[in-house]
């Protein structure tokens, strides 16, 4: 036998790492000393850290809570001997007004019940594994009951936009029974949409005099805050998803009709600056409109902001669906699956968990791009706050107020990406 | 290269070919843009059937599989399977694709989906089986492809040639006449090669009708009851496969197999 020749006998067992690679120690070492350079770096780093906290943390615990004006709070803090100090004044007289705008205060209770439902109609959609199916029909009804508790009015009227979907699904099953699936379709959303734009008025009226159930209208113009932010949002956010879903697909149809629409759409909008459009919905959009009628300027708003979000979506979503191998589609394809069935059960969720990072990053994009109807005179926080620095008491206020917004919007933005992260490792479903 | 797939004793006694005819392809012609991609292909496969077909890379045998169940359109001829013949026809095209199976090179198992939903996505949804017994389906088929154990799991954290094999089980599970296969075992490691040739001879003595892509010549020679050997888009030549191994006809088909065989 040759000395090269070898036999392994026996197996061997596998053992506990040695204790130098595991533990904080090594992770110390590993992470923040390696090197000279990284030492040098790490201490560096960690006394620019302590110089920021030794500037902030005085200016942030600055006694000024009760201040009532800006001289006011100036007066607390050299009295205080803390010369320097944020003036909270501002947030503690004006956080109501910042968070409703002017919303009639007796009448608060209606968007803090919105936006705890909000919640609870999210919940199935977010945490679908920790809460009950059963849900999700709240989920479904929750969009004709938001907007009537924000602006009241009859009741009739949310229920009359909830009929314009049954109207629409009793054509398009009667309809397509009859002539056939496309015609169908068509005949389905030409019917909802006469009764929303045409019938449902006299309806609602009809209704509304025979039985008069609702509760007190707010208008418009007496919306404000993060409350108007946050309807903005979670309106864009939620409206663009579906949206944007049809409109990728569109754009990948063999349909010459369909595909061009999409496209143009799609470019035309996101060619568009968003406050271009913000301008549209607030001053030209009226001029078109027949005289006398009352188009609410939310509504509006609401519309584009959509559109806009949408289109971004849109292409979000087709870079999903340009990710997956083509064997995805031919397999559906192979299994007998049609177009839809393989598009819901096969593709979108895929395509969809691909696009989670681009799909967040939208969604968080427009829930900051609200504030930009500050401009068109809509008094978001933004709007809000120059109505407050214009204030003589609060006159030449700027890092509290500013500080203040900035981190509201930081909470919910930092949330929606921590939920990102979440829902990421909850689809994981091991490498593919 | 291996000349037997498996090292036991094939049951052929139910490996009978019938005389029905369960796919007829008549004066096909196909093009891919202007490359004249199959050409002039005439092919009656009966029931029961077992044919491999062979030939070098690029010659469309992959191609000619993939009209029959309509993932690509042929320009020219006929294509009748089962009876109904292949058109534009949407209906027509979902029923033959619900008739046929299907395994891919790559497996393209759904990676969102346990192995379990994989195979009872299409059965559910399209053949409206109730969930339990389209389940119940799905384990028998699982326990056939010898993995029932994993049916939880999601096909990322399974083997290729498990995963191979859960792509054997979903076709099964829609009860198909009859099994296409492009190369399935050419992305597997040679170690796992031989687990999907034993699912596919085991199939064979159950008496599926099946056409195979494939380079593995030794089950060929152990499971098929014919060879054909395409080049540029044509039928050069088929077989039985003692014949065609032994003592083939066209010059085509010997620098083929001297090529293959030949280490």
């Amino acid at each position: 036998m040759s000395d090269k020749a070898y036999v392994r006998t026996e197996m061997l067992e596998p053992r506990d790492p040695p204790p130098s690679s595991v533990g904080p120690i090594h992770w110390i070492r590993e992470n923040l000393f390696a090197t000279w350079f990284d030492a040098i770096l790490t201490i560096l780093s960690a006394a620019a850290i302590i110089g920021l906290l030794i500037e902030v943390v005085p200016w942030l615990l600055s006694p000024t809570w009760g201040g009532t004006s800006l001289d006011n709070c100036r007066k607390i803090l050299a009295a205080a001997n803390h010369d320097g100090g944020a003036c909270w004044g501002v947030i503690s007289e004006r956080w109501l007004q910042m968070l409703f705008g002017f919303y009639p205060a007796e009448l608060y209770w209606r968007p803090i019940a919105a936006f705890v439902l909000l919640g609870v109609a999210l919940a199935p959609v977010l945490f679908s594994d920790k809460v009950p199916g059963k849900l999700l029909y709240f989920t479904a009804a929750y969009p004709f009951f938001f907007p009537w508790l924000l602006w009241g009015g009859t009741i009739w009227g949310p229920l009359a936009a909830a009929a314009g979907f049954f109207i629409g699904y009793g054509v398009y099953v009667v309809a397509s029974r009859m002539v056939g699936n496309l015609t169908g379709v068509i005949a389905g959303i030409l019917a909802a949409i006469i009764w929303w734009l045409v019938l449902s008025g006299y309806a609602v009226d009809a209704l509304a005099g025979i039985a008069p159930i609702g509760i007190e209208p707010v208008e418009s113009r007496k919306f404000g805050g993060f409350m108007l932010s946050i309807t903005i949002g979670v309106v864009a956010i939620g409206a663009s998803l579906p949206l944007g879903i049809v409109l990728a697909l569109g754009r990948q149809s063999d349909l010459m009709i369909v595909k061009y629409l999409s496209v143009w759409f799609i470019e035309f909008i996101r060619g568009v600056p968003l406050i271009t459009l913000l301008f549209v919905a607030s001053t030209l959009l009226n001029i078109f409109m027949p005289p006398g009628t009352d188009f609410d300027i939310i509504l509006r708003v609401l519309i584009m902001v959509t559109l806009f979000a949408s289109a971004y979506m849109a292409e979000v979503i087709r870079g999903g669906l340009a990710a997956l191998p083509k064997g995805q589609y031919e397999a559906a394809d192979a299994l007998g699956l049609d177009y839809w069935k393989a598009q819901r059960l096969v593709i979108m969720p895929q395509a969809l968990k691909i696009s989670i990072p681009g799909i967040v990053s939208t969604f968080i994009g427009v829930f900051k791009d609200t504030t930009l109807v500050s401009i068109i005179g809509l008094l978001d926080p933004l709007g809000l706050s120059n109505a407050i620095r214009a204030d003589s008491a609060w006159n030449g206020i700027v890092w509290e107020l500013y500080g203040f917004i900035a981190l509201i919007f930081f909470v919910f933005t930092f949330s929606m990406s921590r939920y990102s992260m979440y829902l990421e490792r909850k689809l994981h479903t091991g490498h593919r | 290269m291996s000349q037997l797939a498996v090292d036991r004793e094939i049951d052929r006694s139910k490996m009978k070919v019938s005389d029905e005819v369960a796919i007829e392809i008549i004066g096909m012609n196909k093009w891919f843009g202007s490359f004249h991609v199959l050409r002039d292909i005439n092919l009656t496969v009966n029931r029961g059937e077992r044919i491999v077909i062979a030939g070098p890379s690029g010659s469309g045998k992959s191609t000619l599989i993939r009209c029959i169940n309509a993932l690509e359109e042929h320009q020219e001829g006929k294509i009748i399977v089962e009876g109904t013949e292949l058109s534009s026809d949407l209906k027509n095209i979902d029923k033959i694709r619900s008739e046929v199976g299907m395994v891919f090179q790559h497996f393209n198992l759904f990676p969102h989906l346990t192995v379990l939903e994989n195979c009872t996505l299409a059965p559910i949804w399209v053949r409206k089986t109730p969930r339990k017994e389209a389940e119940e389906r799905a384990m028998h088929f699982l326990e056939k492809v010898k993995i029932p154990e994993q049916a939880n799991k999601y096909p990322g954290q399974l083997s290729g040639g498990q995963q191979q094999r859960v792509a054997i089980a979903r076709s099964l599970c829609m009860m198909p006449k009859i099994m296409l296969f492009d190369e399935p075992t050419s992305a597997l490691d040679p170690e796992m090669i031989k687990e999907v040739l034993d699912t596919m001879i085991e199939l064979a003595e159950e008496g599926m009708t099946m056409l195979c892509v494939t380079h593995e010549m030794g089950f060929a020679r152990q499971v098929a009851n014919r060879v054909i050997f395409m080049d540029a888009g044509q039928i050069v030549e088929q077989n039985e496969p003692e014949e065609f191994f032994n003592n083939p006809q066209s010059d085509r088909t010997k620098l083929f197999l001297s090529q293959i065989l030949g280490h």
